[in-house]
């Protein structure tokens, strides 16, 4: 397929390598601290936005593509630039509608999919 | 069983040598290999929807989209908790896990019905994960409208 030819295979190392160590900074946490996994999210999100608010993250985009943006740091890279991108827009107001209006597809995938699977999810077997 | 377990002590000595000693390396190893992949996904997924003409934020809410949609239908199959068991991070760090933290309580408290149960449960893990990314994102933004910079860099 021509989509192939075109397919930049060092972006793809990159991402995978990038996107892997992400998580392997998350297995040292989950192994080496007391730390649960939610609570390694909101870290993840939280620095995420702080670095994409700094204007640190992108660079990182443009290293490793997905390798960075998949990683919940990602999500909340995507929330900061939202904002700054609204609040150059619309000053103020932007900083409250700019973060959830980049990552509404994201959020509300999240909730649509998720009742769904949850309401035809079969009740879980006992392990034996 | 063979002897009684009496004291607090002597239960952690039990456990301690009944659990193995926690395989760091190895689970690093499938944390990152797991996690490659799945953000290697996002990327084929990114690139052929820019090959196909859509613009740089379309593609990415796209690739969220169908990682989240897919990881949600194999939490509800029980799939994922599978692949979870072996990847540990590597499933929870990429939106796959964020997706995963919605499902999953919602199928444990599905008896609650579905109102308590599967719309309140829903947000246990993600409730909180939106609570500070969006929090912190204001903040970023209120901090940006008052200095307008993005201060260290650029």
């Amino acid at each position: 397929m021509e989509f192939w030819q075109s397919f930049d295979w060092m972006l793809l190392i990159r991402c995978f390598v990038v996107g892997g160590l992400l998580c392997v900074i998350g297995q040292i946490l989950i192994d080496k601290t007391k730390l649960t996994p939610a609570r390694i999210l909101v870290i993840y999100v939280t620095l995420g936005t702080i670095l994409g608010g700094l204007g640190i993250y992108k660079y990182l985009v443009d290293f490793a593509g997905c390798g960075a943006t998949v990683p919940l740091t990602g999500f909340g890279n995507n929330l900061a630039k939202g904002t700054i991108e609204a609040v150059k827009q619309n000053g103020i107001l932007g900083a409250f509608t700019g973060g959830l209006k980049a990552s509404a597809g994201g959020i509300a995938a999240a909730v649509f999919f998720g009742y769904i699977a949850s309401l035809i999810s079969k009740p879980k077997m006992k392990k034996q | 069983m063979n002897s009684p377990i009496d004291t607090k002590k002597d239960y952690q000595e039990y456990v301690n040598q009944k659990s193995p000693n926690s395989p760091i390396w190895k689970n690093c190893l499938n944390a990152f290999w797991v996690g490659g992949l799945i953000c290697s996904i996002g990327q084929i997924i990114f690139s052929f929807c820019m090959y196909r003409g859509l613009d740089e934020t379309a593609s990415s809410t796209v690739v969220s989209i169908l990682l989240i949609a897919l990881s949600a239908f194999l939490t509800g199959l029980n799939i994922f908790n599978k692949i979870g068991k072996i990847a540990g991070a590597g499933s929870l760090i990429p939106i796959t896990g964020f997706a995963n933290s919605i499902v999953a309580p919602a199928m444990e408290y599905k008896s609650e019905g579905y109102v308590m149960g599967v719309g309140a449960k829903m947000f246990t893990v993600a409730g909180p994960v939106l609570v500070y990314g969006i929090s912190t994102a204001i903040v970023v933004g209120l901090v940006y409208l008052i200095f307008n910079t993005q201060a260290v860099l650029v």
